[in-house]
């Protein structure tokens, strides 16, 4: 097939003297060899024996799944992902609700908060959560000073609390897919719905869910890749006794310099976390198809 | 069954409303709390804070005593400007080529393009670091500009492919039927509508850049510190204040940076759709 064909546009008068396809060869070119072929020497280097690299063999991966830690950690890893997917719905979903329900200038304001904390650096939001949840943060000094605690809880470094930061951190990447697909919606739906005697919990579950699932879907894949992977707020406010795989690709490759080992682990980490997205993504799929069949 | 249904919808109201507001509050409170921090008089970043005063952006202005910080914020600016650079020119580029294309190869590079995005990018900075390493490069800015390339070019294609979608084809058409060469069409026609999709995608590839950590972890090294590497180092070990200025001046950076984009290509109407 020639690619005059393939691009299907009528045939310019003055056509460029090259096809139109051959403008991506330079982005095309850069990918192979800066993004392609390190992938390609990443596994490579996960099928050696020893951290010099010069034994090729399985023995860094007998290692690690042969150990029953790892598996501890890729299930921690994932469990943090779904905890922090399930407490940006939870949250996130009725924020949505509200925005789809509110004036067009209250939704410029609220557009704006959400799309705010995306722009602001990561690191910025992670050192937030320290001054919230620390022995003399936030938290808390109101819980002291309301007479409910005696003494300050410990917030930093435990699963609690890197859930909470968390669903902060991740936020806007659930709510912009969701109210994208949502203001999409014909609000004529909700009318009849109601019209025809369902209360607002039903209108809910039984019209705008099912109509929103494609958004919510993309925001459930956006924030377990996200979260999964998140290495900063991870090591800052998890601390080094909650293991992640991050933490453990970290410590192999730049502290211990096992770079072998730190493959197996950072492929661990890519073949888990793409399982759950193409899952997700399928179900999604699934859903739409049910909605709009 | 009236009043059960004012019921329904009177605890829907207050459901929904309850776990809203507390959305907003967990969006908002951490920024405005660590704003009102940085301007602690203390030497501890307790909430509330005692006292105002300047003290810690005047040590973060310093620039004998701060002079890790500025070098790392220098280079931060530096790698986000060229791999933005590059990432307009090949990202356009291979959008203008392949957006409208609906051969299976140009999907395929379509997709290839944007895996960036769903790839960890912690698997991608361990392989750079390896691959660059092993083939006999040493760690530079130039080696962290090309790995940041890659994973930010997705925004600008995203953007731009979004725009050239909507772009009317009969537009193309009728310029080069009226005798206009390709480029001049490209130059007149096709670049000035699509400018605010480039510039919408520059702008999230730009920020994207500042804020990269999985591929600066690895690739930068003392000499090419970085400012998110720098700002962990701040808060890993013993907690220094001045990550309050920082984060004080970043806020108000992006806060401007937003208005800016709002008014100028409609930022946030355009991450909607």
């Amino acid at each position: 097939m020639t690619p005059e064909r393939a691009t299907g546009v009528a045939r310019p008068r003055r056509k460029l003297p090259l096809a139109e396809w051959q403008l991506a060869l330079p982005l095309a070119l850069a990918f192979a060899s800066i993004f392609l072929a390190p992938l390609v020497m990443l596994v490579g280097v996960s099928f050696f024996n020893d951290d010099k690299i010069t034994q090729p063999g399985i023995g860094q991966w007998v290692k690690f799944l042969g150990d029953p830690f790892s598996y501890k950690v890729i299930a921690d890893t994932m469990l943090l992902g779904i905890k922090t997917v399930c407490a940006t719905i939870v949250i996130g979903y009725p924020l949505a609700l509200i925005y789809l329900d509110a004036s067009p200038r209250l939704q410029k304001v609220l557009i704006f908060i959400i799309v705010m904390p995306l722009l602001l650096s990561v690191v910025v939001r992670t050192f937030a959560w320290i001054v919230v949840l620390g022995r003399e943060g936030v938290v808390n000094t109101l819980l002291l000073q309301l007479g409910i605690i005696s003494e300050p809880l410990r917030l930093l470094q435990t699963e609690l609390g890197l859930v909470i930061s968390l669903t902060q951190i991740e936020m806007p990447l659930m709510l912009l897919p969701l109210i994208s697909v949502m203001s999409r919606l014909d609000p004529n739906l909700r009318d009849a719905s109601s019209a025809l005697g369902a209360s607002r919990w039903r209108t809910l579950f039984k019209v705008i869910v099912p109509l929103s699932m494609p958004g919510l879907v993309a925001g459930c894949l956006l924030v377990f890749a996200s979260s999964t992977t998140a290495f900063i707020s991870q090591t800052v406010i998890g601390g080094v006794r909650l293991i992640y795989l991050p933490l453990l690709i970290w410590q192999q490759s730049l502290v211990v310099f096992n770079w072998p080992f730190a493959a197996v682990v950072s492929l661990t980490l890519l073949v888990s976390v793409l399982t759950v997205v193409s899952a997700l993504s399928y179900l999604g799929r699934r859903s739409g198809g049910y909605v709009h069949g | 069954m009236g009043r059960r249904r004012s019921l329904g919808d009177l605890s829907y109201s207050l459901v929904i409303g309850t776990l809203a507001t507390l959305a907003l509050l967990i969006i908002v409170s951490p920024v405005v709390i660590v704003l009102t921090t940085s301007f602690t008089e203390g030497r501890s970043l307790k909430f509330p804070p005692t006292g105002f005063s300047l003290q810690w952006y005047e040590a973060l202005f310093d620039a004998s005593q701060s002079r890790q910080i500025h070098r790392a914020v220098y280079n931060s600016l530096e790698v986000a400007a060229w791999s933005t650079g590059f990432g307009i020119l090949f990202g356009s580029m291979a959008s203008l080529g392949l957006a409208r294309n609906r051969h299976r190869l140009a999907r395929v590079a379509d997709g290839l393009f944007m895996s960036p995005l769903v790839l960890p990018g912690l698997t991608f900075g361990l392989a750079a670091l390896m691959y660059f390493t092993l083939i006999g490069f040493r760690p530079s800015l130039n080696l962290i500009i090309a790995g940041h390339m890659i994973v930010t070019v997705p925004f600008i294609i995203r953007t731009t492919s979004a725009s050239i979608s909507q772009l009317d084809p009969a537009l193309n058409d009728s310029s080069q039927s009226l005798g206009a060469s390709w480029l001049y069409t490209m130059r007149r026609v096709t670049l000035p509508l699509i400018a605010p999709g480039i510039f919408a995608g520059a702008f999230l590839a730009f920020m994207a850049s500042i804020d990269n950590v999985p591929v600066s972890l690895f690739l930068s090294t003392a000499r090419t510190d970085m400012l998110p590497i720098r700002m962990w180092g701040m808060m890993e070990s013993t907690l220094d204040p001045r990550i309050a200025a920082v984060s004080g001046v970043l806020i108000a950076a992006a806060f401007l940076l937003m208005l800016v984009m709002e008014w100028t290509v409609g930022l946030t109407r355009r991450m909607r759709d």
